[in-house]
This record gives structure tokens, sequence and C-alpha cells, in this order.
């Protein structure tokens, strides 16, 4: 079997039994696991951005929050249906995610960080600022009656489950395709040596700029379906802890690699869910298991196991 | 009050706070400039700085200056010792990989504000600060063309802040001349200007690093135990810390020390400023605008000559 059929039997196997998980799994696996796919879905907008192209972003929470808030506001201030209120909510992650890529691509290296780190605080800030209409950190609730997308209840568990197995399904076939795509290569030139794929003759500016579009948008998505899905929209989404949130399940999961944000963050997740079953001391264990990964696993889950294994993983 | 006095309260206020975060600052960029990584857990060293005060004071009792004596001499000391495990236990192994350096620190972060939170509690707590007097401070007035000095109500510190101002111009005084005028300086500068050349010539690398490690959590807790008399010890105390830090050292530009310092006074007194006469949500965003504005058309910081 060619290295590609495999890896596309392996994606699609992944997606089929997330399907089948859901007629298996108990109500409270069922809901961590939706709540998970739609996390992954931002991780795996993160890894296009970070793993791909190389450039380390602090500031995603920007993108997560605009996507969040741009559908949370439609509906709260405008009384706008669900179905546009999500494509406003992607519309407003584009738009901004180009605009921070117009300024942020100006630095590079550290510089990035911190531009975007303080681009996602102003944001924040913002949030807080127009508390009239954002509530503040206390957030707001998107009512049951409101998550109705075409009659369909968005609140129902099982429609919930799928709706974010569908969020994540597209965000990793879009990887998968674009890592096959020219588009894809460049990225990955540009990651492993940005002036000899300047040399090469590849426009690097708007390569990178379209990969923080893409990367924004993807982040924009996730955001404006978790706070549909789960209906909650509040300030803490976009705080400095959910930029390194993406952060931390890409490198766990192994950056630059297809599968790796979806494992980084069910393992995080479900590493602070068992861990603060055990003990209240969960952080503890979540700090050890970080710093044993990046003593023993440096290059993530996934891909220690691309390394050690399975070599066609993409 | 008038605008003149409020002005001067806002900017001696701004500048205690520049005091201690050119501390902390000066720290970072040091692990930042010699070993080029992004040390997470600067903020965590400041605050066990400060909850080790706490514990050091608790111990000894009796007058107050006995015990902060002791905390400003043996803190730094401990937090730069855990600083120096750190770098030996787990940076030396991942062999300052930038990347993998943000995830383990952030995995120390965590296990350092949870011991925190597990032995010291979630209270804050505060300690007595040596001495504290009050001073009124005077101000110019003219009237009928006299130039008259007179005491408004409300424009007034404390010893101990003046205490802090001075304390900490004094240890980056003599940061800086270990820097320059030491051999120890020289390493150090060397090894940040070319690792390898530097190892070429025999110095020690790894021993610079874990120096250098301790070193800049040594300066964060001494941070600390200079701040804690005026804000109390929290387990969550580090992250402001962290954040501001790591504005300074990229705008002061990576490795100047002056450069730190010049920017930690500017943040720091701005912000005192700007959030006396704003509200102060409009003045952090109006700061951090300032601060990523500053860094696309400078992204070296003001003073930085080379690429980072």
């Amino acid at each position: 079997m060619s290295d590609l059929r495999k890896s596309l039997c392996l994606h699609v196997g992944l997606l089929a039994i997330l399907f089948v998980l859901q007629f298996i799994l108990p109500a409270y696996h069922h809901g961590n696991l939706a709540r998970i796919m739609v996390l992954a879905a931002y991780a795996v907008g993160y890894n296009i951005l970070f793993g791909y192209t190389g450039l380390l972003s602090l500031g995603h929470a920007l993108f997560f929050a605009t996507g969040m808030y741009g559908m949370g506001l439609l509906i709260n201030q405008f009384g706008a249906q669900p179905a546009s209120a999500l494509i406003g909510g992607l519309f407003a992650g584009a738009l901004i995610s180009f605009f921070l890529g117009l300024i942020a691509l100006r630095t590079e290296g550290v510089a990035f960080m911190i531009v975007t780190l303080m681009f996602a605080q102003a944001g924040y800030l913002l949030i807080l600022y127009f508390g009239a209409y954002t509530r503040g950190d206390e957030g707001f609730v998107i009512q049951q009656a409101e998550r109705m997308l075409w009659n369909i209840n968005l609140s129902n568990p099982t429609i919930r489950y799928f709706a974010a197995l569908f969020v994540f399904s597209i965000s990793m076939l879009a990887t998968l395709r674009l890592v096959h795509t020219p588009f894809g290569r460049v990225l990955i030139a540009i990651r492993e040596n940005e002036e000899r794929a300047q040399m090469l003759g590849y426009d690097v500016f708007r390569h990178k700029l379209a990969a923080v579009v893409l990367s924004g948008t993807i982040a924009a998505m996730s955001g404006a379906a978790y706070g549909l899905l789960f209906g909650y929209v509040g300030a803490s989404f976009a705080s400095v802890q959910y930029s390194i949130f993406p952060l931390l399940w890409v490198l766990l999961g192994g950056a630059g690699t297809v599968l790796g944000p979806f494992v980084g963050t069910l393992f995080m997740f479900y590493l602070i869910d068992l861990s603060s079953g055990i003990t209240s001391a969960y952080m503890l264990i979540a700090g050890i298991t970080l710093v044993l990964l990046t003593l023993f696993a440096p290059q993530g889950l996934v891909g220690e196991l691309r390394r050690r294994v399975f070599r066609w993983l993409p | 009050m008038e605008f003149g006095p409020y002005l001067m309260l806002a900017t001696l206020e701004g500048a205690v706070t520049a005091a201690v975060l050119s501390l902390t600052a000066v720290g970072l960029s040091l692990v930042f400039g010699v070993m080029r990584v992004v040390n997470v857990a600067h903020g965590e060293f400041f605050m066990l700085g400060a909850i080790l005060a706490w514990w050091v004071t608790s111990l000894i009792g009796g007058h107050p200056a006995l015990g902060f004596g002791v905390a400003i001499l043996c803190v730094p000391v401990l937090v730069g010792v855990v600083a120096v495990a750190t770098d030996v236990l787990i940076l030396k192994k991942i062999n300052y990989d930038p990347e993998r350096t943000i995830v383990a620190t952030i995995g120390i972060l965590y296990i350092i504000q949870q011991i925190t939170l597990m032995s010291y509690g979630p209270d804050a707590r505060p300690i007595e600060a040596p001495f504290n007097t009050r001073l009124a401070l005077p101000w110019i007035e003219f009237s009928g063309g006299q130039p008259q000095l007179y005491w408004p109500w409300g424009l007034s510190t404390t010893t101990y802040k003046i205490g802090v101002i001075a304390a900490a111009s004094v240890v980056l005084t003599g940061v800086w001349l270990v820097m320059v005028r030491t051999r120890l300086g020289l390493v150090m500068r060397a090894t940040q200007l070319d690792r390898e050349m530097a190892m070429a010539f025999g110095i020690p690398v790894e021993r610079v690093y874990a120096l250098v490690f301790g070193f800049g959590a040594a300066l964060a807790a001494l941070a600390a135990v200079l701040i804690v008399p005026i804000q109390q010890a929290h387990y969550l105390m580090g992250g402001d810390p962290l954040l501001l830090a790591f504005i300074v050292v990229i705008i002061g530009g990576l490795g100047s020390l002056p450069g730190t310092v010049f920017a930690a006074i500017l943040i720091g007194v701005s912000d005192g400023i700007i959030s006396v006469f704003f509200s102060p949500t409009l003045a952090k965003i109006l700061a951090t605008l300032l601060v990523a504005l500053v860094l696309v058309f400078k992204p070296n910081g003001l003073f930085g000559a080379r690429r980072a």
C-alpha cells in the first residue's frame, strides 16, 4: 500500500471510529469528546501556522475569541440566526487574522510571539472594556431557543456530537489535503529554510500571510462552534491561557503532524480530568507530565511514533 | 489635589513599580540573552521569592527589620538554588531547545504553583516593612510671582518605597558592574555573543548556563522580597510580572542591560501615570498596542543592535 493510501486509511479510520464512538460512549465521555473535538479543531488550526509554517504565535486566543464573539454578539445583540451568525464569526476571524498578519508578519521570531501576544491581550481587554455588550468576565449564555440551526436543536447531545465531529473533520481533512498541495509544501519549505524558499522565487510573505489567515479562520470556526454548541461566550476564552493551550496541545501531540493536535488535546483533557478525580493537585500531575514528555518525547506523541515506527505519517 | 502634585504622586508610585519590574526584567533578560531560551517559569520564581520571604519572616519573628534582613539575604540564594537544580535536571537534558524549553518551563510553572498552593495555601499574606515612616512631600506654588513651598494634602510616600527604589538602583548598578568589569561578566557576555566560539575558548558553557539561570531567578526573587511589604504574597502573583518583564525585555532590546532598565522605567512610570488619569483597562489597551507597534517598527527593541 502506498504511503498516501495508508495515511488516508488512517485518518478516515479515525473519523469512522469517532463516528462509531457516539453510539457506544457513556454520556459523560460523550460530552467530553464533543468538547475535545471542537478544541482539537482549534489546535489543528494552530498547527497549520506553528507546525507547518514554523511561526510561533502566542495570540491565537484572539482568533478563537473573534469567532466566538462574532457569532455570539450577532445572536445576542442583533438576533441573527445561528447559520448567519456562524458565517459572521468565521468572516470576522478571517478579517482579523488578515490584518493581524499584515502587521505582525513584519516581525519574526520572538518579536512575532510578543506582537501576537500583545494584540491578543488588547483584544481581551477590549472585550472587558465593552462590558456593556459583552458582559465582560461573566460572559453570556446563548439560550437553547437560539441554538436552532434549520430546526435542528444544537443543544441535543447527539446532534452536538455530530456537529463537533463535522467541525473537526473539516479542519483535519483540510490539513491532510494541505500538506499534499504545492501551497502546503511551500509552507513547509518556509519552516525549514526561509531564505532558501525566498531564493527559489516563492513570495514568502504572501504564503505566510495566507497561512495566518487559514490558521486564524479555522481557529475562529472552532471558537464560533464552541460558543454555539455549548451555549456560552466568555472573556476567559480570549485570555492568554487560551493562546497557550493550543501550543501545548500541538507540542504534546506532535507539531507538524496531522493527527498530533487531536492526540494532544485528547491527552491533555483526560490527563487533567482523570488526575483531578484522584487528587486535587491535578496541576502538579499535569506539570510533571509536561516535563517528562519534553524529556522523553520531544517531538510529541505522534511525532515520536513517526520517528520510531510509522515514517509515512503526514 | 491639583494636577501637578497628582502627577508627582503617580510618578512616584510608578517609580516603585519600575524599580521592582526592572529587577525582574533584568533577570529574565540575562537568561533570555545568554541562554536564548524563554523561561515561562520566571514569574513563579518571583512568586516563590515572595512566599519564602513570608515564611522566613514568620519563622524568625521579633522586630520586622530582623526577619526582613534575613529574608533579603537568604531568599534569593534559596530560589537561585532551586533554579540551578531545574536547569541541571531538566533544561540541560533537553539541550536548551527553544520550543521544548517553553513546554518544560510551563510544566515547571504548574509544579511550583501547585506545590505552593498545597503547602502555603490560597491566602494572600502580608509581611511587615522593616521601616515605614510616612513622608509628606512639598509642592511649589506660585502665589503673586513668589515661589512658595507648601504641603498638599495626600501627597506623601513612605520611607520604605524610597528604600525599594534605592535598593533596586544599587543592585542594578552591581549587576551592571559585574557584567562589564569582572571576568564572570566577560564569560557571560562571550557565551551570549557566540556559544560555539566561547566553548572553543574553553569556557564551561553549561556551568555558565546554570549560573545565569540561577542568577536570573535570584534577581526575580529579590524583586519579590522587596515588593511583599507593599503587595501581599500570593500563589498566583507570578503572572503579571512575567508578562510585564517579558514586554520590558523585548522593548528594551534583547540582551541590552541599559535598554531593559530604560524600558522598565518607561513602562512602570507610564503605567502609573496613565492608570491614574484614564480608565485602567483603556490604559492597558493603549499600552499593549503601543508595545506591539514599537516591535513592528523596531523589531530589535529600542536599544537592540543585533538581530536576535
